[in-house]
């Protein structure tokens, strides 16, 4: 039988429309903009003023403390100007604005596509090669790389796990990494290993995917500790606890870290990243983003420039369709619907998904009948029904009883209630609101 | 049958008095000493217990005042000078005046003058909205129009416009008790001091974009050009961020700047018609803009 994680979970429909699109290389646009905060952790600071020429691949800001990283130049020309500009959810956030010119590629980076299958770097050297290369975790959360490889002091790692899940729908990126890129893909997870001085990998991918499993497979027959282990399709199985659970049988406590049960899971997309780091000194200035819908004219993979203009995507893709409803960055159980297609690709940016008028509306809210689905789906054991009215009473002290904090904002809640109630939205703010009260409770 | 009655009268006296000469000890025993100034005080109080003097209700407020012996910080918004002076008379203290505050929405971003771009269907709560996106509008800092003010307002002072998608403050029932203040995520109520027969000026923005950029999201926006700085007498204008802010406790209410703003967005509200001369140099300004 195959393994998948016990409590909860859910079946939205696959809609892999774009898995088949081999990866294509979008044309480097005329501008690009670089968010200095796009990863979970300080804003970096930005080095270099108006007016500055840049090469593709330098440092243009730097990491402003542990939790946060560096970011790269993703195109040679000239800055423009440092400004406000619009991200996602529509607020006004500081960016890098570089005018291309040319594609002049700093001189350590190896463009070449031949494999190097060793390295003489030993593990400290090689986080160190992936903090500076500006690596964050590519399935969508970006939360830096290097941070997860420094275990706190009195945890060890025993275990490194690959998630190659995929249980977002639509979305492609990861899987055809997994089947064009499955050498790099374990290289890769052996440097990371060996940064973690672990001698056990998995790489766990849903069972949707057989032509992944088959190749990661057969070619990780070649690195020892690296095993494959195909999954039971079911959502949130690409959820770091979900996955720990689903693959070793561990179970990580209420409040604790992956760390704590020995485990560190990286995303199959930063395994790729890790290996063009330390083997090709190439910092994280490109990622694979789906773009993809059920109304798109060319449903497509593209390996695209971080800061490209959503726009470019969608106009290679073949514009966006007249239905369009709601256009979603990330996949549509997590994703965000954006508030303009002017904001630019971060480095957690793994779709672009289009959905049509009549796909995009949520349905009218009705009374909750206490069916208790919500509870069943919940993959963290919560009882979302109880915790929205608790929400909207502003009662923070029973929703941390209730263990609000414990959501992974999967959306499986949301998703399964047959009287569309908004449970995600409450729960998060519910989330946030308790958060804080904790964080200020701890601070005195 | 009369015995059986008498029996009984005297079995439940007896159980009666007893009770009462132990209830007697007890509450001797676990009496607590509290100030009888307290319950003079709160009888004084409007008994709202809206928390708007920054204390958890009418009582602890009371409770405050007495244990601490002095009006210092402390003052009921709702009850207004009249209670406070009432209140000071029973602890025997000087009684400190406040002017009367009023509630007043800093956003005039009407439908027509900050028109939609996006459409939202996630729960409807501002608060929610605020941590999920900047609003339906271009503009990040405007009102999201989900009535969480309305909500929370105890005096029945706060009322959603539908023509113009915003909430409007009942001057006469408005307590400035601060509910709203706390409830708006975009920090758009401010209590200002309260003017006769509710006049009243102000910046209705908290754009601090760049002039192009706020203007650009909304036709009222506040551009901090300055002109109302340079034009105020009294000093009461200060511009910060690109946004320019009345302090109520300076404006003479004059209405200069009203004149010379160019996007509109200072706002004078219950004044009567300008006079011709007025009206003249205003719509001159404008065509100079």
């Amino acid at each position: 039988m195959l393994k998948t994680f016990k409590i909860g979970g859910v079946h939205p429909a696959e809609n892999k429309i774009s898995a088949g699109k081999p990866i294509k290389d979008l044309p480097i646009p005329n501008e690009v903009k670089i968010m200095v905060s796009q990863h979970i952790g300080a804003p970096s600071k930005a080095l270099v003023k108006k007016g500055d020429e840049v090469k593709v691949g330098q440092l243009i800001a730097q990491s402003a403390g542990f939790v946060s990283t560096n970011i790269h130049s993703p195109v040679s020309g000239k800055v423009v100007k440092i400004d406000q500009i619009t991200d996602t959810s529509g607020f006004k956030k500081e960016a890098i604005i570089i005018e291309t010119n040319g594609d002049e590629w700093d001189e350590s980076i190896d463009r070449s596509d031949a494999l190097i299958h060793e390295t003489t770097l030993d593990g400290k050297a090689i986080v160190e090669k992936i903090s500076s290369a500006g690596i964050v975790g590519l399935g969508g959360a970006t939360f830096p790389t290097h941070v997860k490889l420094l275990p706190p002091p009195g945890a060890k790692a025993d275990v490194l796990i690959i998630n190659g899940v995929e249980c977002e729908p639509y979305l492609s990126a990861d899987h055809r990494l997994m089947l064009e890129k499955g050498d790099e893909i374990l290289i890769g997870t052996r440097l990371l290993m060996k940064a973690l001085n672990v001698d056990k990998a998995y790489i766990g991918i849903e069972n949707n995917k057989p032509d992944a499993i088959e190749n990661l497979t057969q070619k990780a027959l070649r690195h020892q500790g690296i095993s494959v282990v195909p999954l039971k399709v079911k959502y949130p199985q690409g959820g770091e606890k979900q996955l720990i659970k689903a693959i070793t049988g561990r179970e990580v406590p209420s409040g604790a870290l992956p760390i704590n049960v020995g485990a560190v899971v990286n995303n199959v997309g930063t395994a790729f990243a890790v290996y063009e780091a330390v083997m090709k000194n190439k910092p994280l200035i490109e990622r694979i983003v789906s773009v993809t819908g059920k109304t798109i004219k060319e449903p497509s993979n593209y390996r695209v420039r971080i800061g490209t203009p959503v726009n470019n995507l969608l106009e290679a893709a073949g514009g966006i369709p007249e239905n369009a409803g709601k256009i979603i960055s990330g996949g549509p159980m997590m994703g965000k619907a954006v508030t303009s297609t002017d904001i630019p690709v971060t480095k957690g940016t793994s779709g672009i998904l289009i959905m049509d008028e009549k796909e995009s509306h949520r349905k009218e809210i009705e009374n909750c009948i206490r069916c208790g689905r919500c509870v069943s789906a919940c993959p963290m054991g919560l009882e979302p029904f109880l915790m929205m009215p608790l929400v909207e009473n502003n009662d923070w002290e029973r929703c941390e009883k209730e263990m609000i904090t414990d959501c992974i904002e999967c959306g499986s809640c949301s998703f399964t209630c047959p009287a569309n109630r908004p449970l995600l939205d409450y729960i998060r703010f519910g989330k946030a609101s308790v958060t804080k009260i904790i964080r200020t409770r701890k601070e005195k | 049958m009369s015995a059986t009655l008498i029996y009984t009268v005297i079995t439940i006296s007896a159980i009666g008095a007893a009770s009462a000469v132990i209830l007697y000890f007890v509450a001797r025993k676990f009496f607590v000493f509290e100030d009888p100034r307290i319950e003079e005080v709160e009888n004084e109080l409007p008994s709202a217990n809206c928390g708007g003097c920054g204390f958890a209700g009418c009582h602890a407020f009371a409770e405050a005042i007495v244990t601490s012996g002095n009006l210092e910080g402390k003052y009921c918004p709702v009850g207004g000078s009249n209670v406070m002076a009432k209140v000071a008379g029973v602890m025997k203290l000087e009684a400190l005046e406040q002017t009367p505050r009023v509630a007043v929405l800093r956003c005039n971003g009407t439908c027509e003058f900050r028109p939609k771009t996006t459409n939202y269907e996630g729960a409807k709560t501002c608060a929610i909205a605020a941590m999920n996106f900047s609003g339906e509008t271009g503009c990040q800092f405007g009102c999201l129009g989900f009535a969480d003010c309305v909500n929370v307002c105890q005096f029945d002072a706060l009322h959603m416009n539908p023509s113009t998608g915003l909430p409007e403050v009942d001057d006469d029932k408005c307590t400035a008790c601060g509910a709203c203040v706390k409830a708006c995520p975009k920090f758009l109520f401010e209590l200002r001091k309260k003017a006769p027969k509710n006049r009243k000026i102000y910046v209705a923005c908290r754009n601090t974009e760049k002039g192009a950029v706020a203007k650009k999201s909304c036709e009222v926006a506040c551009i901090g050009c300055g002109k109302c700085e340079k034009e105020c007498a009294y000093e009461a204008i200060t511009i910060e961020n690109n946004l320019a802010f009345i302090d109520s406790d300076k404006c003479k209410l004059c209405r200069k700047c009203v004149a010379v703003c160019p996007t509109n967005s200072i706002i004078e509200t219950n004044f009567p018609p300008r006079k011709e001369k007025i009206t003249e140099n205003a719509s001159t300004e404008k065509v100079d803009a």
